[in-house]
């Protein structure tokens, strides 16, 4: 299990966390990243990951 | 070679969907490749997938064009700036990019480009409608590709049914190739007036639609709104065609792959339309793979260099969808990644279930090697796409 904080600050709305870990991340009205699921495992964990990753502004910390 | 060898640049593209192959050389050695533009300016160019990721995200290094040293791709051609065009938020850095960005995410979100989907799809059904009323053969480039979305950015904006033929012939005028100079001033005149128009009209009695709700959020002014219009009409109008364009070439060779959901990403990556498009100038010094690369030297990330990188994508010149495309840099990165990169999914889908279940036999009309393709151009695509059924 792995441990999700946002930086909202920088995020910037090109959801692509919604859209590669939908059970962990979301937009709120204003497009910008809200935490879904703040400690996800298994498949959740592994998609949270990829988010990170592809992230473009770099605004998602997974603590381990 | 050294980094003080320069090498020419634009470079062709030998076919679909390759990279120019002199990429590969660029990637392989060590540090950038110093190239020479068309109109003699020297710039760094950066072809390995982690390279253009640190460049679109490193704050040493700026997209506004009126910095010393700013990419020029060709004597005549230059970016505009926020100075030249209010509203053209794409030529500014953070913090004065941030305020932009805001106002227009709310209208991006995933929730808000699902919710397009029927619009989307009458716009797709429509333009299927006429190609077939027309006969067994089309022009695919100008009878639909282009058309989807010019439709779409019209809906999007607002611009009312009776003034979207209006609206798709100017914006058609901008990016065919048989225009002139001209022609394309004077389209890009009248578009200007007409969005000018429009939100002149919507601030007296607004709608459901993307300038009533920027004028009615108020972070923006009527007239930097103008040039957030015109931006996400030409951001969105060819680019997006030629994704669609190119797709339909692409999956007609390879039909397995047409019901598959992951073809959307690997489309995107394999393709990479907006090669050249991220141009950025260091205001600092900065190093760049092993590259000191000085305050005020223009760089040119090039996006279908890194989703072509055989460290990021195993067999990166073979069209996949199987593999994982995520991390593909098609759409940029860093704060400049393509607000409207969910809605060209969108449209891309919804065209591809159009086209191929409501015309299965469709199919390109000429020998693949007669295709004219956009090999010089700053987008990658095709001129024309002929299809018969």
């Amino acid at each position: 299990m792995a441990r999700i904080s946002v930086d909202t600050g920088k995020c910037i709305g090109s959801a692509q966390c919604v859209l590669a870990a939908p059970d962990v991340f979301d937009q709120d009205d204003d497009g910008f990243v809200t935490v879904l699921d703040a400690s996800p495992s298994g498949d959740a964990e592994s998609t949270a990951r990829t988010a990170r990753g592809i992230c473009p502004a770099q605004a998602i910390t997974v603590h381990d | 070679m050294t980094s003080t060898d320069l090498v020419p640049f634009m470079m062709r593209r030998p076919g679909v969907p390759f990279p120019p192959p002199e990429y590969e050389g660029f990637r392989t050695k060590p540090g950038l490749t110093k190239a020479a533009l068309p109109s003699g300016e020297t710039v760094w160019l950066v072809t390995r997938h982690e390279e253009v990721r640190a460049v679109l995200t490193d704050p040493r290094i700026s997209s506004n064009p009126t910095h010393e040293g700013f990419p020029r791709p060709s004597r005549t051609v230059g970016a505009p700036s926020a100075d030249d065009v209010p509203g053209w938020f794409v030529s500014l850095d953070p913090p004065d990019h941030n305020r932009f960005r805001k106002a227009l995410i709310p209208e991006f979100t995933v929730r808000r480009i699902r919710a397009l989907r029927p619009a989307v799809e009458q716009i797709v059904d429509h333009a299927i409608d006429q190609m077939l009323a027309k006969g067994n053969t089309a022009e695919l480039v100008e009878d639909f590709s282009l058309t989807v979305p010019s439709l779409v950015i019209s809906a999007l904006l607002g611009v009312p049914k009776v003034d979207r033929d209006f609206f798709e012939e100017k914006t058609k005028v901008l990016v065919t190739l048989t225009s002139t100079d001209e022609q394309r001033d004077k389209a890009s005149e009248h578009l200007l007036r007409y969005i000018n128009r429009l939100i002149t009209i919507k601030s007296k009695r607004p709608g459901d639609d993307l300038i009533s709700k920027l004028l009615q959020g108020g972070l923006l002014t009527p007239q930097e709104l103008s040039g957030v219009s015109m931006l996400l009409l030409i951001a969105g109008h060819e680019t997006t065609a030629n994704n669609i364009s190119l797709g339909v070439v692409t999956l007609l060779q390879q039909k397995q792959w047409i019901d598959d959901d992951r073809m959307i990403e690997e489309l995107l990556r394999y393709h990479s339309v907006a090669d050249l498009v991220a141009l950025r100038v260091a205001i600092e010094d900065v190093e760049i793979g092993g590259q000191l690369v000085r305050a005020g030297e223009g760089i040119v990330p090039l996006v279908a260099g890194a989703n072509h990188d055989p460290d990021m994508f195993e067999r990166p010149d073979e069209f996949d969808p199987s593999r994982s495309a995520t991390g593909h840099v098609a759409f940029g990165y860093g704060v400049h990644q393509c607000l409207g990169q969910n809605l060209v999914r969108l449209e891309m889908d919804v065209a591809y279930r159009g086209l191929f279940r409501r015309i299965p036999t469709l199919e390109v009309a000429v020998p693949l090697e007669e295709l004219r393709f956009k090999y010089d151009g700053v987008l990658f695509g095709l001129h024309a796409l002929p299809v018969r059924w």
